[in-house]
């Protein structure tokens, strides 16, 4: 296995014990993967690559549970990227814009790519249409960095209600770009 | 919004994540969709009077012992189908095996017989009905088993849905031969596979916009 491989893993598995400073490397790093891998791929839709960096993203985070720690990341990245990537290809109607054929795991964390380009979607337009039970949870523990007693005594919502807010809330963000196309 | 302020927002505050919630979640829709299921036997249909004394026949455990073998096939593909990048490996085969043995026990039976005593074996007396059944009171079970991988996160998604359609109605199988009185492994190979084929079809065919993450 590749050293990104064990790297990540290392981080990822301590970010699902709680370690959020070290889920947020992972995540970074993880993106700078994705880029590298989907831009080799959507080379005739440049413009749909960091809109799909994001997409890939929230959906390991949402999806974060189903990592078995003893399974190999590279093929449970993979896995995600590939049915995120074909799920946008069928929603374009039209598969021969891959270039690539995609049945390679390794080839997820062989190239790393830190400079993004702008995402033409932007989350924080969708966000707003989130109703506020999910909306401001996410808005003040996720993006203003709250803690969930902070959060419950703004909102006036109970513990329970702000988290379940912010893990419905970022399903259905998830969903809201799925179907947007 | 940008990338890196995305990611800035889903680090933060992530709490420590439930470890098996796979277990817990397949666990919660086979007990419930089990429920579901004899509970719908028992009041449409009922088990049958003589199950006691069915039991000491050997094809009566044979009737049980297929659908459980296939159900345990197909839970195991399901919980691996149900994770990104975990292979199936031997899962095909697993699922395959009971079926062969049942219609090479068929088979074996079927030669044994004589021409006028085939069409019994095969049709039984239930035919019209039985594999209907069976499609009916897997929808409890395959209901609950759709739930669970909804909250997963199956990546091949017409065999994820083929795999819990096709659990569903094994473990229909498995709660409705307490109540059919056919006893040939012919009409175990047919009838029965074609009932539990029904829902592992329909599985296929919604899994692509039900499991859709």
């Amino acid at each position: 296995m590749s050293a990104s491989e064990d790297r990540l893993r290392d981080l990822l598995v301590r970010g699902l014990a709680g370690d959020t400073s070290t889920y947020h490397a992972f995540l970074k790093e993880l993106s700078a993967h994705l880029r590298a891998f989907l831009r080799g791929r959507l080379s005739r839709l440049p413009d749909e690559v960091e809109d799909l960096v994001q997409e890939t993203l929230l959906a390991v985070h949402n999806q974060r549970h189903t990592y078995d720690a003893g399974q190999p990341l590279t093929a449970w990245i993979h896995a995600i990227a590939r049915y995120k990537l074909i799920d946008l290809l069928r929603r374009r109607a039209g598969r021969d814009v891959l270039n690539d054929p995609l049945d390679d795991e390794l080839e997820v964390f062989a190239a790393s790519q830190t400079e993004a380009d702008d995402a033409r979607r932007d989350l924080a337009t969708l966000l707003e249409r989130l109703p506020d039970r999910q909306r401001l949870p996410i808005i003040h523990m996720k993006l203003h960095g709250m803690s969930v007693v902070e959060a419950t005594r703004i909102t006036g919502m109970s513990e329970a209600a702000v988290k379940v807010g912010v893990h419905r809330g970022l399903k259905a963000l998830a969903a809201m770009i799925r179907d947007e196309r | 919004m940008k990338t890196d302020e995305l990611i800035a927002m889903l680090a933060s505050g992530a709490d420590a994540v439930e470890s098996h919630p796979l277990r817990r979640r397949f666990a919660l829709a086979l007990g419930w969709g089990a429920f579901g299921t004899t509970l719908l036997m028992a009041i449409l249909l009922g088990v049958r009077p003589d199950i006691a004394e069915a039991a000491r026949l050997p094809m009566f455990w044979v009737k049980l012992a297929f659908p459980a073998a296939l159900a345990a096939g197909a839970l195991l593909a399901a919980v691996r189908l149900s994770c990104p990048g975990v292979r199936l490996g031997r899962m095909p085969a697993a699922i395959a095996a009971p079926v062969l043995a049942v219609w090479l026990l068929a088979a074996i039976v079927l030669l044994g017989a004589t021409p006028a005593e085939r069409p019994q074996l095969v049709f039984g007396d239930t035919w019209v009905y039985c594999p209907f059944i069976i499609a009916a009171l897997s929808v409890p079970l395959f209901g609950a088993l759709l739930w669970a991988m909804k909250g997963l996160a199956p990546t091949r998604l017409e065999l994820a849905g083929a795999s819990a359609g096709l659990l569903a109605g094994a473990g229909s199988a498995l709660i409705y031969a307490l109540h059919c009185t056919e006893t040939a492994a012919p009409f175990l190979g047919f009838w029965y596979v074609l009932g539990m084929s029904v829902p592992a079809a329909i599985g296929a065919a919604i899994g692509p916009s039900v499991l859709r993450w």
